[in-house]
């Protein structure tokens, strides 16, 4: 602050008399973002230390959406966790059951039919997709590109249709089962597959067009919320966020799980280590997504089970989506209650006391849309679950926050916590 | 123990009820009809998304199950310009008096749509964690369940509300 | 390496390793948690440096009755190692690895939060699932599910398998 004429009574540059008796006090404001907020994505709060508009520090306070889903599985058979655990991390519920599944598997000795693990890659390679449109779009509503709201959930809903046919529902689908999954594809669902396949390039096309060289979208996201690979790798961040900093860490390339191994694509990287390579990251991560997606559907060509055929492990019923969702083929309905008595009482006790699992734990990793999404499962050698923690990326890239917020201003805390893509429900649990 | 429940204010009549009280002119007078007509016809919800349920909400609000053919399509963020909550997914015993807090913070007239079944009863979740059911807290005008509900179920209880509204009078 | 390897690498310092279903597992006592830790990042040939998960689970009818479970895994050399330290139940206490890999700032208070077990030296340990003043720790399996005093109206609603039809 300059005063014209120079200072006068002894006053210093800024002003200030050194016998003023008026008090210049620098107060920093502390400001609930509360967890009710357009803009969180979900139920987050953060307490922002500000000073002016520059935060000072930012507290994360999560929690507002505990659910008990770990001790909730505890308390229900194994094959009932599918549904538990799949509502965690809601915005990617293929992810959730593959894990579980594959942790119980692994606890089992088994492992699911190849063409049951081509459908979990498909489905879940899909799911990651419409993960990253809703990311997308709510990212663009929270920095001000409304359409890329109705954009994304859009092509979302295509998606969407496409497993409301496979699965019976749009989302928590509980489709992916120990030894293997639900049910089969039904009919034209690989040619509406391929349909999907020839439209999506396009429209990712668009979106690029619409925010890749955008100078609004640049000038939000360019610079903000840096994360170096070191400070990333010590918080435990894994997923786009790590591959936006350059390090090419992919449970897909590094513990391939359900074939990934035999699948041609690229772990996408950049180099910026901020909002806008985090971005790009995804966007292509799409692509390639997409390149995923056509390579299953050519495997799919010859016919196969979906389901293991131990009759300790499967899933009894055959199931048929019908007009008002999954249920009991009739054909099956027929079988168990007017032709076999033993059909009967194995899938009275297959559904009720469930499946025994061999005591032991193990930790089985995959890639979820938001990084490194862990199962750590106990059995005691019983037919329900001794302990299921699940490693929720989004838990450990939220900690980030506060690093890459500190010292940037309050509209940037936005920017960054759109790019952490966090889903509270698995945060919280 | 049963759980006491808090019966929402403007239950108790269904829209058929609404309706033939309506066509016989002894309830409503023109200006009840007015003021109901105005109240139905642009509620703005206020942003209650919680979980799985509130991106169901989100896609109800966009392009394909379009709320703005009601007026609907504008969140609200500030419950002092809304007049419905949408209470979508599991109410944590964390989140709860957040939610009392912005209820109350709503001006009258305010209906509350309890989406899903987590919000309705507590849902698969009956568990230490979930409140069983959020009229515990606020009372409820509508419950749809589902889990998560389809974007038509959704659309279908926010119509049966703008019908009670729309036939309730203007007195509460 | 395969998890045999690493099992035979830690072995030498380390007896009491396993190795099930493809995973290495070693038990430590609680005051051997950090130096092993920090030897195991600083081994050439296992270069554990990046903590997934830091968790605990409850046994109730054995000694030690609570197990601290650490997942940790390398980011060139793509092997895990779990590491896992018993504790009792009058003693929960364990040290805080938090110096030595920053992520577990929030998976510590996670198992503070469901179990109770105590972190010395955690820069800021309190609940962060669970409301500050709730009382109880949900996981240990000596706790019911449900059940609990809802916080409005007091009503009381029994746990899943206490309920009459």
């Amino acid at each position: 602050m300059s005063r014209v004429g120079g200072p006068r009574d002894g006053a210093d540059a800024r002003g200030l008399s050194a016998t003023s008796t008026r008090e210049v006090r620098q107060e920093t404001m502390i400001i609930n973002m509360g967890p009710q907020h357009p803009s969180t994505h979900g139920v987050l709060r953060l307490l922002l230390e500000l000073d002016g508009e520059t935060v000072i520090s930012c507290t994360p306070i999560v929690g507002y959406l505990h659910t008990g889903i770990e001790k909730n599985t505890e308390y229900r058979t194994w094959q009932q966790g599918v549904t538990f655990v799949t509502r965690a991390d809601y915005l990617s519920p293929f992810f959730n059951e593959v894990g579980y599944c594959l942790a119980v598997e692994k606890l089992l000795g088994i492992e699911a039919p190849p063409r049951a693990q081509v459908l979990r890659v498909l489905f879940c390679e899909m799911n990651r997709i419409a993960s990253h449109l809703v990311w997308l779009a709510t990212s663009g509503l929270e920095l001000g590109a409304v359409s890329m709201m109705l954009y994304g959930f859009r092509e979302r809903e295509q998606i969407l249709d496409i497993f409301e046919a496979a699965t019976g529902l749009r989302m928590n689908h509980a489709y992916v089962r120990i030894g293997g999954v639900l049910m089969d594809l039904p009919d034209g669902g690989m040619e509406r597959i391929g349909d999907f396949l020839q439209m999506m390039p396009g429209r990712i096309d668009e979106y690029e067009r619409l925010l890749t060289r955008n100078p609004i979208w640049l000038q939000r996201n360019s610079g903000v919320g840096p994360l170096s690979a070191e400070d990333a790798l010590a918080l435990g961040v894994t997923g786009p966020m790590l591959r936006a900093a350059g390090v090419a860490r992919d449970v897909r390339r590094d513990e391939p799980y359900c074939g990934y191994e035999t699948y041609g694509f690229d772990v996408v990287t950049r180099d910026g280590a901020d909002c806008y390579a985090r971005y790009l990251v995804r966007i292509e991560e799409m692509r390639q997504s997409l390149r995923i997606v056509g390579q299953c559907l050519d495997r799919l060509r010859e016919p196969g089970p979906v389901m293991v055929d131990d009759p300790k492990v499967r899933w009894p019923a055959q199931l048929e989506v019908g007009p008002d969702g999954i249920g009991n083929s009739q054909a099956y309905i027929t079988h168990i209650m007017e032709e076999s008595m033993e059909a009967l009482i194995h899938h009275f006790k297959m559904v009720t006391e469930g499946v025994s699992v061999p005591p032991g734990e193990v930790y089985v990793p995959v890639e979820s849309p938001r990084g490194e999404l862990g199962f750590y499962v106990v059995s005691d050698g019983g037919n329900r679950p001794y302990r299921v923690r699940m490693r929720d990326p989004s838990f450990v890239n939220l900690q980030a926050a506060p690093q890459m917020i500190r010292g940037g201003l309050v509209a940037d805390v936005i920017a960054v916590i759109a790019s952490i893509d966090p889903v509270l429900g698995g945060v919280d649990r | 123990m049963p759980v006491e429940r808090v019966e929402g204010f403007r239950s108790g009549r269904t829209a058929e009820q609404g309706e033939e009280e309506f066509e016989r002119g002894l309830l409503l007078t023109t200006i009840d009809r007015a003021v109901g007509w105005a109240r139905k016809q642009s509620m703005w919800p206020v942003t209650f998304g919680l979980a799985c349920c509130a991106i169901e909400m989100m896609a109800t609000g966009a392009g394909d199950y379009d709320l703005s053919r009601w007026g609907m399509e504008v969140f609200r963020a500030s419950p002092r310009q809304a007049d419905l909550m949408i209470v979508a997914g599991r109410v944590s015993q964390k989140m709860a008096p957040v939610l009392r807090t912005i209820y109350d913070q709503m001006p009258e007239p305010k209906w509350v749509i309890s989406m899903g079944v987590c919000a309705s009863a507590g849902g698969m979740f009956t568990n230490y964690a979930v409140v069983q059911g959020v009229d515990t807290i606020v009372p409820v005008d509508i419950y749809v369940p589902g889990c998560p509900p389809k974007p038509e179920m959704l659309m279908y209880g926010i119509l049966r509300l703008h019908e009670q509204v729309r036939t309730e009078g203007s007195f509460k | 390496m395969s998890a045999a390897g690493v099992a035979e690498r830690v072995r030498a310092t380390y007896p009491d390793v396993v190795v099930a279903r493809d995973e290495a597992s070693v038990s430590l006592g609680r005051e051997d948690l950090l130096p092993a830790l920090e030897s195991f990042r600083a081994d050439p040939a296992l270069r554990l440096d990046f903590l997934s998960s830091v968790t605990a689970t409850d046994w109730p009818g054995r000694d030690p009755r609570f197990w601290m479970v650490y997942e940790l895994s390398s980011n060139d050399l793509r092997h895990r190692l779990r590491v896992k330290v018993g504790l009792h139940e009058d003693d929960l206490h364990v040290p805080s690895v938090t110096g030595l890999f920053p992520t577990a700032d929030w998976h510590e208070r996670e198992t503070f939060d469901f179990y109770g077990v105590v972190f010395d030296g955690h820069p800021d340990l309190r609940r962060i699932l669970l409301p500050d003043d709730w009382e109880g720790w949900p996981l240990r399996k000596t706790e019911e599910l449900g059940g609990v005093d809802t916080r409005f109206h007091g009503a009381f609603i029994p746990p899943v398998d206490r309920r009459t039809p």
